[in-house]
């Protein structure tokens, strides 16, 4: 059954184009159904390639199949094809099992929104895109991919593109990314120029029948070590931008303009872990390249720390999440780049399970209380959200690295591969944690502790989603009831838990981030995804830490993260604590401000020399003088044309004696 | 003859089997009893045989009217004809035997019977669109339906001419039913002027013609295409200029027909004055007769002279492709600008032929195919738009046609889009072949200019497309409209205002821009059926063959019976 890999790809592309053709016109709750089903179909089909590949041996997982040949020119053969083994299942469960979730949690959430099948249109499209990512067997077919669920995301952060904060969000997050695209490409044309090939079979060997071959089986001599720097290199580019890593991670933050369950689905749980996903496919390239794994090592702890930093002085409940996004990220990469890569996807599975909770949880709390997104204008919410504060509760320990909560083990095991490769590292990874547990448990405390704040400041919320998109919209939908206001739902004066179709994804993903850990246990032959995964890496870097080691490091991180999580609870009762939260940090250390006056002033002065000199004067003068020149010419011309039969009698006589002229000169010749 | 051919055949191992072939045809020559192919006229018999029974019956009938019967007839003898033609094709496919039949008059080969189904194509679709016009302009009766077989078979006679005297009778035929045809609207002046000036300035060059075959006579005593060129192979002529003025004289005479600049001056009076239906098919078919004489003449009777008549198509192709466009530019006759165009287009057709290639060849075919249907479809909706007595010609006729008639509109678009070679369309792909032709044989001068001339004339095409998505209602600015707005918004004052007007009367002189920007005139479009279903087919047949090849691929498959 892993002909059921086509219905993986199959289920979104048809519930995309079901709602694309006919999305308006089967309006609300219908069009939201076909998403949910989609990709609830895509999972079920994801389920049972799983199963069937556990029923085969080990060595004997993975398999090529190939949909249709995309391009075959002179050279280059390029195929749509799916390639299912163990890495490309576990990221094609884990994407369609929270998507499905959060199409779910979407229905509630997008209910009266104006542009409710469009967004249904973009997230079946993203989920097509995505496994599309995941599950192609060679570079080109997974950057269509890559660059759809960069197209999804420039779509669904500028979703109420009405509003001029989401319109300027998408662009950032779409030209940023772009950045990267660049590695990525130039890295493709490396890697045709030496393999001849963008196939990953060709490019970094294949497991067939237990034997690797290429590069995966560490064949010598296959690529030297230059090459593989520069490949590496420049996909890690690639992944900077889409992973959000120093010094490409400025469009996260505010991508988060974006619908919640946006900012949940593909800004914290799937669409950013491809950098990950693409840095643990090139394993067998990186084993060759000891230069990148440093850089990815060194950018995850530092983009892991950093964001830390600012995810301390953050007001906005999504930001601070988007930043602790970021530091998580940069976890992962940490992992691959330490060379431990099953513990990479082991995060990043447990990251979105929690990461996801968290942003449902967070989305739940600001549509109780109106589009808030003010942690300052919150507080006490515990009493009136009591599931969704429990869940949001679930997911602040399982981040913080509280045992044993899946954060926990994950956190470790790659806290465990940082200590191997370097101290220092494994010291800002510590560090981290114990800010990562600071920083949640401050959000927690704001928003759902201590005294109640939303209702002083109710008017001056914030422009946000509910108006916005309506409002924008208004001129189109003047009929609708509401259309202005936030939704009915909102408009109680008491905040509420959300709706079933809400909540169940809030505690199916409760129950994803307690027991989390369990996929990769590291003890009583538990290890599930470390067997999964390892044949696909053999070139992986083994642990070699004694037991003893291992418990002494996991003591030293849970402390860390008690005390950060002690920490915040009891500085965070009160709201104001302006010396915790100094501007550099409330600036994001004044980053954005960099890039703004280094890259863009002179990128924006060299445009308008482009648009205002070089395009209105010269090439437009060059158009219109070309333009006016026929228009003269041809005004001259007609003077030929006056109607006289003896006139064009001539005309036909000069051009005769013309041609014998030019005969004779022949002939004479 | 015969010691020439066999001369030719010792030169030129390439014809031999084809010379020999011909020479034992040849000498059988001298008997009284001329072995006549009937498959091979087929067409002719097919097209002027429905002429005569045409006239036969309008002349036996009770004198009334039968609405659409001609026209009916007509198309259906056209339709004969294309099936004839693949019938043709089908049989060409297999057949070994002598190209030259009818003692040595005619040719049968798969490029006279690409013509045979292109002019029943143009006949058949010519005849549905003028039925309505003749109706509306009370001109009904069998005559121009008659004519227009009678130019149909011309056209074919042409195409299918072995020597320049059945040449000579293909385009006489031809040319005198066009001329009639052109002068057919006798209440109108300007019909009449079109047709007297066709009439002289075609015998002018029909003169011209004649006395060039007869230069090439005395140059290489033959007529027959097949003896010149064996004469040619054989024979270094000591004094080559009386064929070369020979040669040159019948490419003014061809070249008048096909409307190639400077022998062009007649086709924009013609075709404005002209009945617009007639325009459309005569645009069509008096090309494709003429191109394929051309064809037959300079690449079976004188290829051996390709040196010498390639520099003179060159400088044809480009002064008609680049005249053409630019003077349509400056045109806010609906008709005259399509009359400029159709200038132009023939341009593109000359750069094929330039090319002297079989390659080059067969982009001529497939150019002047799907030239057909988007003139014919053009000149359709022209037709309609016009209203009663072609009341309104200029460019501002168009004006919010997509909101009047939003189908026309969106054929309209097609076809022009076509004819400016726009992607997906054939016009696209007839420009691309005829371009790629003459790169292949290294003319890249030529081929640039023959992309220059499309990025002209996409502004004439596409400013017509333009003016039809114009609501109707959009003011012009007050300079143009002497007065003052009268109290409009100035919102959508600005809106009407400078865009719309620039665009719309870019290049243009003042009397003639503000022709173009005239409110459109306030009939009520009403697209008769067979006009409907005629547009249909263009559009159909202008995107089939513009995104798909079958087309293209029957028109690589044509060959000549002898070949350079």
């Amino acid at each position: 059954m892993v002909n059921a890999a086509y219905a993986i790809v199959a289920f979104p592309l048809l519930g995309f184009i079901i709602n694309l053709v006919s999305g308006r016109r089967l309006a609300e709750p219908t069009a939201g159904w076909v998403g949910a089903l989609a990709a609830a179909g895509s999972f079920v089909s994801a389920l049972i390639v799983w199963v069937t590949m556990l029923g085969r041996p080990a060595t004997g997982r993975v398999s090529d199949l190939t949909i249709f040949t995309w391009f075959p020119v002179a050279g280059l053969h390029v195929n749509a094809g799916i390639l299912v083994d163990p890495l490309s299942m576990t990221m094609a469960l884990f994407v369609t099992g929270v998507s499905t979730a959060i199409h779910l949690y979407s229905i509630g959430y997008m209910h009266r929104d104006p542009g409710f099948d469009r967004f249904f249109v973009y997230l079946n499209l993203f989920l097509f895109s995505m496994v599309v990512l995941v599950l192609a067997d060679n570079f080109l077919f997974s950057f269509l991919g890559w660059e759809g669920v960069g197209f999804c995301s420039y779509g669904l952060v500028g979703f109420w593109f009405q509003r001029q904060t989401a319109a300027v969000a998408a662009k950032k997050a779409f030209v940023t990314n772009r950045v990267g695209d660049v590695g990525f490409l130039l890295a493709m044309f490396l890697m045709f120029a030496h393999f001849s090939s963008l196939n990953y079979s060709s490019v970094l060997g294949t497991l067939s029948h237990g034997q690797a071959t290429g590069l995966l089986a560490g064949a010598p001599g296959a690529i030297n070590g230059t090459t593989a720097t520069a490949i590496t290199l420049l996909l890690f580019l690639g992944a900077v931008g889409k992973s959000a890593q120093i010094p490409l991670y400025i469009w996260l933050p505010d991508a988060m303009e974006g619908p919640t369950p946006i900012s949940a689905l593909i800004h914290a749980a799937t669409m950013v872990t491809a950098g990950v996903y693409l840095m643990a496919r090139v394993a067998p390239l990186l084993h060759y390249a000891h230069t990148t794994s440093w850089v990815v090592a060194c950018v995850g702890a530092g983009t892991a720390l950093l964001a830390a930093t600012i995810a301390c002085g953050q007001d906005d409940i999504k930001k601070a999440l988007a930043y602790s996004t970021v530091s998580q990220l940069g976890y992962m990469f940490l992992a691959v780049g330490a060379g431990d890569y099953v513990d990479g996807v082991f995060h990043m599975l447990t990251h979105a399970f929690f990461k996801a909770l968290l942003f449902l949880a967070a989305g739940a709390v600001i549509h109780a209380l109106a589009d808030r997104q003010n942690m300052k204008e919150m507080g006490g919410l515990r009493k009136y959200l009591p599931i969704t504060a429990a869940t949001f509760g679930v997911g602040w320990l399982a981040i913080s690295g509280i045992p044993p909560l899946a954060g926990f083990w994950s956190k470790d095991a790659v806290l465990s591969s940082a200590w191997q490769m370097n101290k220092i590292l494994w010291a800002i990874g510590v560090f981290t944690a114990g800010l990562t547990a600071y920083y949640m448990s401050r959000q927690f405390a704001l928003v759902f502790t201590g005294q109640a704040r939303w209702n002083e400041a109710r008017p001056a919320a914030m422009p946000n989603h509910g108006a916005g998109g309506a409002g924008g919209a208004g001129g189109a939908e003047a009929g609708e009831a509401g259309t202005g206001l936030p939704a009915p739902a909102h408009a109680q004066d008491r905040p509420r838990d959300p709706t079933w179709t809400m909540s169940v994804p809030l505690v199916v993903l409760a129950i994803a981030a307690v027991l989390g850990g369990g996929i990769n246990f590291p003890a009583w032959h538990m290890d599930f995804l470390s067997r999964f995964l390892g044949p696909l890496f053999p070139t992986a870097t083994a642990i070699t830490i004694s037991t003893g080691t291992k418990w002494a490091l996991s003591v030293v991180t849970t402390a860390v993260a008690l005390t950060g999580l002690a920490l915040g609870l009891s500085v965070w009762k009160t709201a104001v604590h302006p010396r915790l939260e100094p501007s550099f940090l409330r600036r994001a250390w004044y980053f954005d401000d960099l890039v703004s006056a280094v890259v863009s002033g002179p990128l924006r002065l060299a445009a308008a020399g482009l648009a205002f000199v070089i395009d209105r004067r010269v090439v437009d003068g060059l158009v219109n003088g070309t333009a006016r020149a026929l228009g003269l010419s041809g005004r001259a011309l007609r003077r030929l044309q006056n109607g006289y039969l003896r006139t064009y009698a001539l005309g036909i006589g000069v051009g005769l004696v013309v041609l014998l002229a030019y005969l004779t000169f022949r002939v004479g010749n | 003859m015969t010691e020439a051919v066999q001369l030719a055949a010792g030169a030129d191992c390439t014809i031999n089997s084809v010379t020999a072939n011909i020479a034992g045809l040849c000498s059988a020559k001298g008997s009284i009893s001329i072995a006549v192919s009937y498959a091979s006229i087929m067409p002719l018999l097919v097209l002027g045989g429905g002429a005569l029974v045409i006239l036969l019956a309008s002349a036996v009938m009770p004198k009334r009217r039968y609405p659409g019967l001609w026209t009916v007839l007509t198309a259906l003898i056209g339709a004969g004809t294309v099936i004839d033609g693949l019938v043709q094709w089908s049989d060409l496919n297999t057949f070994t035997g002598v190209p030259l039949t009818l003692g040595d008059q005619i040719i049968y080969d798969h490029f006279s019977a690409f013509f045979v189904i292109l002019v029943g194509c143009a006949t058949t679709i010519g005849a549905a669109i003028s039925d309505s016009y003749l109706v509306r302009e009370n001109l009904d009766g069998p005559e121009p339906y008659i004519l227009m077989l009678l130019c149909s078979a011309g056209a074919v006679l042409m195409a299918e001419a072995a020597g320049l005297i059945s040449l000579f009778l293909g385009l006489e035929i031809l040319s005198i039913s066009l001329y009639t045809m052109s002068a057919y609207h006798h209440r109108r002046a300007a019909s009449g002027e079109a047709g007297l000036k066709y009439f002289i300035l075609g015998s002018f060059s029909s003169a011209i013609f004649i006395y060039g075959a007869a230069l090439i006579y005395g140059a290489t005593g033959s007529t027959q295409y097949v003896e010149i060129f064996s004469f040619l192979v054989a024979n270094t002529l000591v004094h080559a200029g009386v064929l070369l003025a020979g040669m040159g004289l019948v490419i003014v005479g061809l070249g008048f027909k096909v409307a190639a600049v400077p022998f062009h001056f007649w086709s924009p009076d013609v075709y404005q004055g002209a009945p617009t239906p007639f325009v459309g098919y005569m645009a069509a078919v008096a090309k494709a007769g003429g191109f394929a004489a051309l064809v037959r003449v300079l690449m079976l009777a004188l290829p051996t002279e390709a040196a010498n008549w390639r520099p003179i198509i060159w400088v044809l192709a480009t002064a008609s492709v680049l005249v053409g466009s630019v003077l349509a530019l400056v045109q806010s006759d609906l008709k005259r600008m399509l009359a400029y165009s159709s200038v132009s287009q023939a341009g593109y057709v000359l750069i094929g032929l330039q090319a002297g290639t079989t390659q080059g060849m067969t982009a001529v075919c497939f150019y002047l195919f799907t030239y057909t249907f988007m003139v014919v479809g053009t000149f359709a909706v022209v037709g309609v738009l016009q209203g009663r007595g072609e009341a309104r010609n200029d460019l501002s006729s168009v004006r919010g046609l997509a909101s009047r008639s939003p189908w026309l509109a969106g054929a309209m678009l097609v076809l022009l889009l076509g004819q400016a070679g726009i992607p997906l369309t054939s016009g696209f792909l007839g420009k691309w072949v005829v371009i790629s032709a003459v790169i292949a044989k290294g003319q890249y001068a030529l081929g640039l200019i023959g992309m220059l001339g499309a990025a002209i004339a996409a502004f004439f095409y596409l400013r017509v497309a333009f003016l039809m998505f114009i609501p109707a209602g959009a003011r012009a600015a007050s300079t143009l409209e002497a007065g003052a707005p009268e109290g409009e918004d100035e919102a959508e004052a600005a809106y009407g205002g400078s865009d719309f007007q620039t665009i719309a009367a870019a290049g243009l002189s003042g009397r003639d821009s503000a022709l173009a920007l005239r409110a459109p005139p306030a009939i009520r479009l009403r697209v008769p059926g067979a006009t409907a279903a005629v547009l249909a087919v263009c559009v159909a047949f202008t995107i089939f063959a513009g995104v798909s090849t079958p087309v293209l691929s029957l028109a690589h498959t044509i060959t000549l019976p002898w070949a350079p």
